[in-house]
């Protein structure tokens, strides 16, 4: 099974290595990491997928917690939570394509962010799940290049992970 | 006060109560080494990097106390991490500092350049790359703290010239430690505990297996309360020998792919498992699923990733196994289960160890003799393979901090220079290294080391010619094709006395014991080398992936 997980980190040089390199040295699959900054000032937050059975999760939280710089590891997959991934896709689109292509970016929430003659850059985010039926609504077009960012994730109010 | 990056080194050091540094100098760490010069910390000058580390760790098993080695950037760094990931294994607590080319050349290729911190990363509990001198002595009292605490381990700190060039004020006793990341649980929970001791009261087999946190925390004392107020057997692991008296009747002495007989079978038979400061390695369970396979497991472990990472517990403790035991003590009640005794008894008198002697010298002769000739407050230490088992088995073990083997990483190689560290750490013990002609062989260049310092470590060399270990797998699993484990035969007291170290070689049995007495007399380092014979086994032994219970060889 597929599980979240939300790590607070020390903000130092080398933390992602030492999580990234548990991962490695320990064998766990690793489906998507993420890092970024947290609502404290020398904190960062990592958002983690990965695939395992109870028991290897039981593993990677304990073990990600022996680290020194990880101060807290909340596995979150069975909470109630808000994920978000953010996909930057480019897309063919000439005078032909452009209204129909706009039509989908339109019911799916999502913007443009450039314009050329022969293309478009759409900006869309959400769960996995939407970005993947866009994704395959605008495969016809020919897709050009996709940039994405891996999934973020919040437990919903009231609970916090501090 | 301010002072340079180098001398905040030494003066943190000796704020951490160091005495001996082991360490070898070079260009990166010239500095420190300068600082270190005059001030009145001892220095044991090793003469290759992976000996100082393994200094530092026999100095910390012997002693309890923090083993510090130092080394240069570069080859210094990389010949330090045999040692590092060995004391990792075994939860030693040392604290390495390496010199590393100056802020700006780091990442440019730079002369003896290594990237130390990325290297040493899996195999430490923590290492730190210090750019700014102003964070150096917080570094230092972080790195002890985190060394010696909770489960220890090794801690790098790399240190780049610069740094050590650079100043900055520095008042270590005002420097408070606060490691958000970092809280180890000492106590257990009491809940738990309890649901221990009851298991413990209606259990009609227990079992207790200790290990190697039983020695760190020094809970041997507990231990032996808990077995003696409940009769609870005792066996221990391969890092737990010491933890428990062997020569007491509650004793199964060690079990594992080479334990005791009655030690396996108790762990197979018991219904309820007292696992003590343990981890499960697989030398230990053997074949896992069937490992104790009728018993409820009790697991104390100071950390929390050993519960259930490889045999699945009932009620796990986690915290310092001193502080644990003390509780739990309280909980059980006094009891004898007078069946299960007999049973362990008769298991223990129906399967002794034994080996046949014959006309040339038997290696576990050479052991038994040892324990005769060696006085009480005597400290083994062994190298790896055949002479480390041979050690264990044929050895009596009655303290902890006693028996000294590189358990986890089995390094060929550690047991001389450990034994230095050792007997640098405990100059009131004689220090004896059961070492195998192979292993003698890798830090061989130390015996330069314990003639500089007038080091009296005694060498006993169970010299049988091979890698015999390896060769014994061979000859079992490998229809007797030696490859590459028969051995050029080395006169190890030629070797000594080539070096100034006393060297006594020993063919004929008669001369064994009067050459132990002579080596263990003699005021100095000296080297017994005794040839034995070559195609002895080590035995009992459970074939690797068997369970513990499946046992070959003897009776």
């Amino acid at each position: 099974m597929r599980h979240t997980i939300a790590v607070l980190v020390e903000n130092k040089s080398g933390v992602l290595a030492r999580v990234s390199n548990l991962f490695r040295r320990r064998g766990y699959n690793i489906e998507s990491i993420t890092v970024g900054k947290s609502e404290r000032e020398g904190i960062a937050r990592i958002t983690l997928e990965v695939d395992g059975d109870e028991l290897v999760i039981e593993q990677v939280t304990k073990q990600l917690n022996k680290l020194i710089d990880v101060i807290k590891v909340s596995d979150i997959t069975h909470d109630e939570m808000i994920e978000r991934e953010l996909m930057l896709i480019k897309v063919s689109a000439d005078a032909s394509t452009r209204s129909e292509i706009l039509q989908i970016v339109d019911i799916f929430r999502a913007s443009v962010v450039d314009v050329s003659p022969k293309a478009l850059v759409i900006e869309i985010t959400g769960d996995r799940d939407k970005l993947e039926a866009f994704e395959a609504l605008l495969r016809p077009f020919g897709i050009k290049e996709i940039a994405c960012t891996g999934k973020v994730a919040m437990v919903r109010h009231p609970k916090e992970i501090k | 006060m301010r002072l340079t990056g180098a001398q905040i080194v030494i003066e943190a050091l000796k704020h951490e109560g160091v005495e001996v540094i082991f360490g070898i100098p070079g260009g990166a760490i010239i500095d420190i080494y300068d600082a270190l010069y005059d001030s009145g910390i001892k220095h044991i000058l090793a003469h290759h990097e992976q000996g100082a580390a393994h200094m530092a760790d026999g100095y910390a098993r012997a002693t309890g106390r923090v083993g510090v080695c130092f080394a240069t950037s570069g080859p210094g760094a990389t010949n330090l991490t045999t040692g590092i990931a060995n004391a990792y294994m075994d939860s030693i607590p040392i604290v390495a500092i390496t010199g590393q080319v100056p802020t700006h050349l780091i990442g440019k290729d730079a002369f003896q350049e290594a990237d130390t911190t990325g290297i040493t990363a899996p195999i430490t509990k923590h290492n730190y790359l210090v750019k700014d001198v102003n964070e150096l002595g917080k570094t230092i009292k972080e790195a002890f703290y985190i060394a010696r605490t909770g489960r220890p381990g090794p801690v790098l700190i790399d240190i780049p010239k610069n740094v050590q060039t650079a100043t900055a004020d520095f008042d270590y006793s005002s420097i408070e430690i606060d490691i958000r990341g970092y809280k180890p649980s000492i106590t257990g929970h009491i809940r738990q505990i309890k649901e221990a001791a009851r298991l413990i009261n209606e259990s009609k087999r227990p079992c207790i297996l200790a290990g190697g946190g039983v020695i760190i925390s020094g809970a041997s004392e507990e231990l032996f309360r808990l077995s003696t107020k409940a009769n609870i057997p005792v066996a221990t692991t391969f890092m737990g020998i010491g933890s428990f008296p062997q020569d007491h009747p509650l004793s199964l002495k060690s079990a594992g792919m080479h334990g005791n007989y009655a030690a396996n079978y108790a762990l197979m038979e018991c219904d309820l498992l007292i696992a003590i400061g343990c981890r499960f390695s697989d030398r230990t369970t053997g074949r896992v699923d069937k490992f104790a396979n009728k018993a409820k497991k009790i697991h104390i472990d100071i950390d929390p990733a050993e519960i259930n990472k490889n045999v699945i517990v009932d009620v796990p403790i986690v915290g310092d196994a001193k502080t644990i035991l003390k509780t739990l003590i309280e909980y059980v009640q006094e009891k004898k289960e007078e069946e299960w005794l007999s049973y362990i008894k008769e298991l223990k008198e129906s399967h002794p160890l034994t080996y046949s002697d014959g006309t040339t010298i038997k290696p576990q002769l050479v052991i038994e003799k040892v324990f005769e000739v060696a006085p009480d407050n005597t400290i083994i230490v062994t190298e790896v393979g055949q002479n480390q088992i041979w050690s264990a088995l044929f050895y009596i073990h009655t303290k902890p901090r006693h028996f000294i083997s590189s358990g986890g990483l089995g390094t060929m190689g550690f047991g001389f220079p450990a034994s230095i560290g050792a007997k640098v750490g405990r100059p009131d013990a004689l220090v004896v290294d059961i070492a195998g002609d192979g292993s003698f062989l890798m830090n061989i260049q130390e015996l330069t080391t314990v003639v500089e310092n007038n080091i009296p470590v005694k060498v006993v060399v169970i010299n049988n010619r091979a890698l015999g270990m390896v060769r014994q797998w061979q000859e079992l699993f490998y229809k007797k094709r030696y490859s590459a484990t028969i051995l050029k035969e080395v006169n190890f007291a030629k070797v000594a006395n080539a070096f100034g170290v006393k060297g006594i070689r020993v063919t004929e049995k008669e001369a064994l014991v009067p050459a132990l007495k002579s080596a263990f007399e003699y005021p100095g380092p000296a080297v017994v080398d005794v040839v034995v014979e070559q195609e002895e086994n080590v035995i009992p032994m459970v074939p690797p992936g068997a369970p513990i219970d499946q046992i070959i060889g003897g009776k």
